[in-house]
């Protein structure tokens, strides 16, 4: 199954019941799948009349405690910054599906990972996050696309699905699981009207512009404490041959599976490597990641963009070792050979910990 | 193959000649034989032009990447397709060449050249012929990639809620090219 | 007996909150309009199952004032904001409300789809032709001749091009039931402009399609006007650019 098709079915398994969208490539078979099965089910399908539109939807539909989304690519996701920083600060919890393409501006349609910063640090305004989840596979693109619907309505924030075009358009055989998490209840604060007589309650708002008093400092307060609690809570990761890796390679989506491969042979060659896999991009598994690398005489970071995530990376390891990168812009393929020289010349370069000859 | 036991195969050629549906039908068959497989389609405004291609990566692993350097295996059904994508060949691999379209292309002589002249036929033969099920056909039987019982089963899936017609049609067209190199060896 | 002589001929409307608060300036628009808004809503008994969607202007801060569930919206994006409200919870009554900026200005464009979509949502535009909130600068409905703090010798078609006449357009759209361009400027304006939002709103009630209601509003603070002249500047020279009626009527 197409991953783009797999997102979307994964999508109507959790119960989504409004799509709003504009076509993009290389994500229009998202919108397509919508508009064929949506409307059989009795649920919306609106082609917008632009991203903006279609992400402003978005935020109607949650609004109401509705599971919403919309999907799109790179510039096209640039175009609903805006809105996404208004959803995060009036709690609205909408699913936004980024295919991302190679940029930077219109770029063309390659896969890339150059939307790394957009996704984690956004390109809205104010002290705002977006929960970011990175699927390496199509299998996982199913269950991290049940994930963000569950994590958005559970802290009442944007969430986004961060694939990029090779996910987006390849197919590989795809458990289709069932849907089992349980989506929190949002009657206590969605925007359904006041109701009568007895059962008349205050009225609610649900809106970004805070100018009475202390209001938006309460409020930043409170999301920020919300922010935290999610770091601790939902960071999500993966280890491969990490612990007795003298390398550490790190990786996210589509690399990580290149990466994965060439860890195999590296071994092979006697390079003990070892790959550490963000999935959580925000939240950045920043300690987990420290603690794997505090052992390991280097990292190599490889990314289809300029090293976005190897910022984050030196972040959170705090200078325990060394940091290398492979990028890759513009469309460009990152070629396994190219990975397993750059492993042999670090393990030449730099001592080995352990039985290491000066 | 490659020394993980990964084969990698491109299809090329320009739009309507089923490029694409023959890449997801060994994928399928891949699927149906329990492989792990990958598809990858050219997409969007690199299919304007009129080019199309897909990658197909069949492997007993879990697949790295759905995009690769080299092909073991190539299809290339247009003069367009040879001559871009027949240098991404491995040496020895083998091609499977519509040679109706391949008059005057200089091709490498390090390759397993399968030429049949697969539009003529179709154009020529009293059935309908499918050429790019043809090809398939032609693969599967100098390759020996997947089976033919599941290449079979591949396309009885996909053409399953089609019309009956379709599957006869792609039947048909994949007995055909599977034959057409026994004829030969014959003759 | 003197109870029996009382009669209560005006009250606070129930959508309006009890200790309410009007942030507008003396002889502005808004205060009306909502005002006719909050009646419909009261008349029609739909108070409590109506959202209403905010938007960026001079009225967005409607948590001040009403009595309803409020969905914000970004600049211009109201009728998009109420498209995904009334689709996710179609038995709901939803209308934007919004300004000349925000429905004609930024927003032109999703005013225009949302009633080629033939949303069933109402939008009452306020059209005051300059932006208020911001300080009296020059809007897409300026008329000719106007002086804003951008259009200081007067808006200059040469300069600046002619104004946008939302109305016209949103009629033009086959999605639109009804159009019509009211003013509030004298008491038989205003009640005629009510019976153009009742309207409005019986027809999102009937499920009919798309209204729109856009009132030519007084900005004595952007205009540099009193309020009184506010008032003579609708009727002399606004309604003769941004001339008022219905412009379709479908149902």
């Amino acid at each position: 199954m197409k991953g783009n098709k797999a997102i979307a079915q994964a999508a109507i398994n959790a119960g989504l019941q409004c799509y709003f969208g504009y076509p993009i490539t290389p994500q229009n078979e998202i919108g397509e799948f919508m508009s064929d099965e949506m409307p059989k089910l009795g649920r919306t399908y609106i082609s917008a009349e632009s991203e903006l539109a279609a992400v402003n939807m978005l935020i109607g539909a949650a609004s109401t405690g509705t599971l919403a989304m919309t999907s799109s690519s790179s510039c096209a996701i640039a175009l609903m910054q805006e809105a996404i920083s208004a959803m995060a600060t009036a709690e609205i919890p909408g699913v936004i599906i980024s295919v991302m393409r190679a940029g930077p501006g219109l770029g063309n349609i390659t896969p890339s990972q150059g939307d790394y910063f957009q996704a984690t640090k956004g390109g809205g305004n104010g002290d705002y996050r977006t929960i970011v989840l990175a699927p390496a596979t199509i299998n996982e693109a199913v269950e991290l696309t049940y994930k963000t619907f569950y994590l958005a309505f559970k802290y009442r924030n944007p969430a986004m699905l961060l694939a990029d075009g090779m996910i987006g358009q390849m197919m590989e055989p795809v458990e289709l699981k069932p849907f089992d998490l349980k989506i929190p209840d949002s009657s206590s604060w969605e925007a359904n009207g006041v109701g009568e007589g007895s059962d008349k309650r205050p009225f609610r708002k649900l809106v970004s512009l805070h100018m009475q008093g202390d209001d938006l400092i309460v409020l930043n307060a409170k999301m920020q404490h919300k922010y935290h609690q999610i770091q601790e809570n939902e960071v999500m990761y993966e280890e491969f041959m990490t612990d007795d890796a003298d390398i550490l390679i790190t990786a996210f989506g589509t690399v990580a599976r290149v990466a994965k491969s060439v860890v195999l042979k590296a071994r092979k060659q006697g390079i003990k490597a070892g790959l550490f896999r963000p999935i959580t991009l925000w939240p950045f598994p920043s300690k987990q990641l420290k603690s794997c690398a505090t052992s390991k005489k280097a990292i190599l970071d490889i990314e289809l963009n300029e090293g976005q995530m190897m910022l984050d990376v030196k972040a959170a390891i705090d200078g325990v070792c060394p940091v290398e990168l492979i990028a890759k812009l513009g469309g460009a393929i990152i070629k396994e050979g190219e990975i397993l020289n750059k492993l042999v010349e670090i393990s030449k370069n730099s001592p080995l910990k352990e039985g290491a000859k000066c | 193959m490659n020394s993980d036991g990964e084969k990698h195969i491109i299809i090329a050629g320009f739009g309507g000649q089923g490029v694409l549906f023959l890449g997801t039908t060994l994928a399928e068959a891949a699927i149906i034989e329990g492989k792990n497989t990958t598809w990858m389609p050219s997409y969007g405004a690199e299919m304007r032009g009129g080019s199309a291609n897909c990658f197909v990566v069949i492997s007993d692993n879990e697949i790295p990447s759905p995009i690769f350097d080299e092909a073991d295996y190539g299809v290339f059904l247009s003069k367009a397709a040879i001559n871009r994508f027949e240098n991404t060949m491995k040496q020895n691999g083998t091609a499977i060449i519509n040679s109706s379209m391949a008059k005057d292309c200089k091709l490498r002589n390090d390759l397993n050249h399968i030429m049949e002249p697969l539009s003529d036929i179709s154009a020529h033969s009293s059935e309908k012929m499918l050429l790019n099920i043809m090809a398939l056909g032609l693969l599967i039987k100098k390759t020996k990639i997947l089976t033919k019982e599941s290449v079979i089963q591949a396309l009885e899936k996909i053409s399953s809620g089609k019309k009956q017609e379709f599957l006869k049609f792609n039947l048909n067209s994949f007995e055909a090219g599977y034959n057409l190199i026994r004829e030969k060896a014959i003759y | 007996m003197l109870e029996t002589c009382e009669k209560l001929v005006f009250e606070r409307p129930k959508t309006i909150q009890e200790n309410y608060d009007y942030p507008f300036c003396a002889g502005c628009g808004h205060g009306i309009a909502l005002r006719l808004v909050a009646e419909v809503i009261d008349e029609l008994g739909v108070q409590g199952k109506t959202i209403a969607v905010a938007s960026v202007g001079c009225s967005i801060s409607m948590e001040k004032f009403y009595d309803l569930d409020i969905v914000g919206s970004s600049h211009g994006r109201a009728p998009c904001v109420a498209t995904g409200v009334k689709r996710a919870k179609p038995d709901k009554i939803v209308f934007t409300y919004q300004g000349d900026g925000d429905a004609a200005t930024i927003g032109m464009n999703e005013t225009i789809h949302t009633a080629c979509r033939g949303e069933n949502i109402t939008t009452i535009c306020i059209n005051n032709t300059n932006f208020g909130m911001t300080g009296g600068q020059a809007s897409a409905t300026s008329i000719l001749g106007q002086v804003t703090t951008t259009t200081k010798q007067g808006r200059d078609p040469i300069k600046n091009g002619y104004p946008v006449h939302i109305a016209e357009m949103v009629a033009l759209c086959d999605g639109a039931v009804y159009v019509e361009r009211c003013g509030i400027f004298n008491p038989q304006s205003i009640i005629k402009t009510k019976a153009a939002i009742k309207k409005a709103f019986e027809n999102q009630i009937k499920g009919l399609g798309f209204s729109f209601i856009e009132i030519l509003c007084a900005c004595p603070t952007g205009w540099k006007l009193s309020p009184v002249e506010s008032l003579k500047y609708i009727q002399n020279e606004v309604s003769k650019v941004h001339k008022i009626g219905v412009l379709k009527d479908l149902t």
